[in-house]
């Protein structure tokens, strides 16, 4: 249960929306530092890279203003109900994109290393593929937060299902690269865990689009979450392909 | 339900005590009660919250027949305790009011000491066959209430000495005393400041062990913190009923939500 109507204590409104707009914030912030690493490891951009690297500070700083303005609200408000729902979430979603945040900047320090190696023929293309979807993913996810839309946010869940199957195609294009010539083993590392961050991304954008529906149903979705990342079960079976 | 509490002691709260049937209450021509159905736990704290003229104290009042007292009032529907119907001709409302203690919002002590403050229930149920057991009996009352240590030096000192959360827990205490099975409190803090409110609420979790305890407040934060199941009255309507936990984090109905969190709706 949602209730858009306004709380007598005005200034109680100004702190939830204060909170929101924080969250809001952090999320430019997380799916610009997403489309740039993506894009300067296609185009072995360094200095785009670094620019990434700097502007995860911000991102940090802002879950810490997102906590202490969460506490202050826990502390002097007694949120209640939906108001409460809505502390809880906005913390858990401060994380969610901190997270995010961190793995764009690991994606951005790898390709610090990677541009003094060889490419691999098409990995930085398809790596930037997959990181787009899940930055439109983390979008579609704010959204639904902001318009607390369910169906949105469960377009969220399932689209969570794509990435990981780019997920896991490129996890066997790297084994069949490592194994054709040992020398591409560093770079398809690197890459692999790149590959690897952006399914996490997704997976985060996923779990904010679980915190939208929990947000304004008040339960948490029942069905198990869609999930496809099977590389966890792959043999060494490239050999015979 | 996630009360911690409750696992911890175990409680059997299956048991209903009080039920209540499409209960409606008029005063004179006003409709107060609107056709009000509710199942209150034993061993429970019921919180009927709700904004100010929204009939919770008035359903309370029926709970043991205060509303006798009001000559224009007109109770229909049927209130069981333990099955049996409260209204019924044979009953005794001074009985059923020994069995359904009631504790006010205003501390209201006699003009008496505190021991015979309260001492008077048993006395006129006569439940002591003795002094000494009298005596038990203020000593065990006064010990429950939480105020046995202040007073028990000066327990022939006038009740209406003592402070404002003194007295009330005196009065908390001269209610007990007559061992009821249901204690209906309305609004029993709101005279008090927060740590004899606190005092109070923690004397209230203490009488769950023994009593059924239904408790009107405004303070919601106080229902949260001293029930198990909430009640939301609202225009004469019961809204919603179910387990504090859920009122509070995640209401069914609309004008629950909106006044719980404070909005005007």
């Amino acid at each position: 249960m949602h209730n858009d109507n306004k709380h007598i204590a005005s200034a109680f409104d100004r702190d939830l929306e204060a909170i929101q707009a924080l969250i809001m914030k952090m999320g430019g912030l997380v799916e610009a530092s997403i489309k740039d690493a993506a894009q300067a490891l296609e185009e072995r951009d360094v200095e785009l890279a670094e620019k990434v690297h700097k502007s995860d500070k911000a991102i940090d700083k802002l879950e810490e203003e997102v906590n202490e303005e969460a506490a202050r609200l826990i502390a002097l408000r007694s949120p209640t109900a939906s108001d409460l729902r809505t502390v809880l979430t906005v913390m858990k979603i401060s994380t969610n994109l901190e997270r995010c945040g961190d793995y764009a900047k690991n994606l951005a320090k790898r390709t610090g290393v990677l541009v003094n190696m060889n490419p691999i023929t098409g990995a930085a293309t398809s790596i930037r593929r997959m990181a787009r979807e899940v930055e439109e993913m983390l979008k579609l996810a704010l959204d639904a937060y902001i318009q607390r839309d369910v169906g949105m946010a469960n377009e969220v869940r399932h689209r969570d299902l794509d990435v990981d199957q780019m997920y896991n195609a490129l996890f066997r294009e790297f084994l069949t690269y490592m194994m054709e010539d040992p020398r591409n083993i560093t770079a398809c590392m690197h890459l692999h865990f790149i590959a690897k961050n952006i399914e996490r991304m997704g997976d985060h954008a996923t779990s904010i689009a679980e915190q939208v529906i929990y947000l304004t149903t008040g339960e948490l979705p029942e069905d198990a979450r869609p999930k496809g990342d099977i590389t966890s079960q792959k043999m060494m079976d490239v050999e015979g392909e | 339900m996630n009360d911690m509490r409750i696992v911890k002691r175990d409680v059997d709260m299956n048991d209903t005590k009080i039920s209540a049937k499409g209960v409606q209450v008029f005063y004179g021509d006003t409709h107060a009660i609107k056709d009000v159905d509710v199942e209150i736990k034993d061993k429970t704290v019921t919180a009927f919250i709700g904004p100010s003229g929204c009939g919770k104290s008035t359903f309370l009042r029926c709970l043991n027949r205060m509303n006798d007292t009001i000559d224009v009032c007109r109770v229909e529907g049927k209130i069981l305790l333990d099955q049996e119907d409260i209204y019924d001709k044979r009953v005794d409302p001074v009985q059923l009011r020994a069995k359904v203690g009631m504790v006010f919002q205003k501390p209201n002590p006699f003009p008496k000491s505190i021991y015979d403050n309260v001492a008077y229930g048993p006395r006129i149920h006569g439940l002591a066959g003795s002094k000494a057991d009298l005596d038990v009996i203020v000593e065990k009352s006064l010990r429950r209430a939480a105020i046995w240590d202040e007073v028990k030096d000066r327990l022939q000192a006038p009740g209406t000495g003592l402070s404002g959360g003194q007295q009330q827990r005196l009065c908390i205490a001269r209610a007990v005393a007559t061992e009821p099975e249901v204690l209906l409190m309305d609004e029993p803090c709101s005279a008090l400041d927060p740590i004899a409110t606190l005092q109070v609420e923690e004397l209230i979790d203490e009488l769950r062990e023994n009593f059924s305890v239904v408790i009107v407040t405004h303070s919601m934060q106080q229902a949260a913190r001293v029930s198990q199941k909430t009640a939301f009255f609202h225009l004469g309507n019961l809204v919603e009923y179910g387990d504090t936990q859920q009122i509070f984090t995640n209401p069914k109905d609309e004008r629950t939500e909106s006044y719980i969190t404070g909005r005007i709706g």
